[in-house]
């Protein structure tokens, strides 16, 4: 059985970087056999997060950072991203499927995220994403 | 002549119905993403084309920013009276489209020939 593995590691404010950084992330769960379908839901829920952290927390400001750090085991993965930001209040995302916004461009990260981790939470006034998914998750839950 | 290799769809005319197949696998990054939205606007935008069919058979990941870049394809062919159905969506990605709800909005057909008959 393979060790849980703790890792940490600062990326600048280059959607490049973060899309490397996820990419080693993604690897540490195929090391760890999570299923296709886990992978899936990590993948896409860290291209969100760590953007958004890049995008609209430090918006690509060169001397700011993006801290990530992840703890993988056979059980879970947890993965804290942390921008130099503003912050932001989550509440006051609109909802991207009512009639009003369901034409944006954008505004989905956010919802993607709380349909495929089984915890998603913005501490640190926003700046601080928190991001589990359970082994075998069986989320995203579909209403039809 | 030879297809270019940085081209991020591949064309096909079928009887007047533009069939667009997306060839990356994931469309994650953003320069990837950004110039995947370049060649399909050109489609409307220079070409002039009013009806897409967009196949996803190759594409297993997709961000919301590449949803982005199809909702704003799809304002533009129905903008210019034109018509856009996807088509071969993974079930991963299908579920994308059903959490976001633009299952609602965009036409998502199980096949080519799917597709191709909404035309």
């Amino acid at each position: 059985m393979v060790s849980p593995v703790h890792l940490e590691t600062t990326i600048p404010s280059d959607t490049a970087e973060g899309l490397a950084a996820q990419e080693k992330l993604v690897s540490l769960m195929e090391r760890f056999e999570y299923s296709g379908r886990d992978v899936f839901a990590m993948r896409l829920s860290l291209e969100e997060g760590i953007t958004n952290a890049i995008r609209h927390g430090n918006k690509f400001a060169a001397g700011k950072v993006v801290s990530i750090s992840c703890d993988i085991d056979q059980n879970r993965m947890r993965v804290v991203v942390r921008d130099q930001g503003d912050g932001f209040e989550p509440a006051d995302v609109p909802d991207p499927t009512s009639d009003e916004f369901i034409e944006r461009p954008s505004g989905r990260g956010l919802l993607l995220m709380r349909a495929y981790l089984d915890h998603c939470e913005y501490r640190d006034g926003g700046r601080c994403l928190i991001m589990e998914r359970e082994r075998n998750s069986l989320l995203p839950t579909l209403n039809d | 002549m030879a297809p270019n290799p940085n081209r991020r769809i591949d064309i096909e005319d079928m009887n007047g119905v533009i069939v667009a197949t997306l060839l990356e696998k994931k469309i994650l990054d953003e320069p990837n993403i950004e110039s995947l939205g370049r060649e399909l606007f050109a489609l409307v935008d220079t070409e002039g084309r009013r009806k897409i069919v967009l196949d996803f058979h190759l594409v297993e990941y997709l961000s919301s920013a590449a949803l982005g870049k199809l909702i704003t394809m799809h304002k533009k062919v129905t903008t210019s009276g034109g018509r856009m159905a996807l088509c071969n969506i993974q079930k991963d990605i299908l579920d994308v489209f059903k959490i976001t709800r633009l299952d609602k909005v965009l036409t998502l057909c199980t096949s080519l020939d799917d597709a191709l008959s909404k035309f």
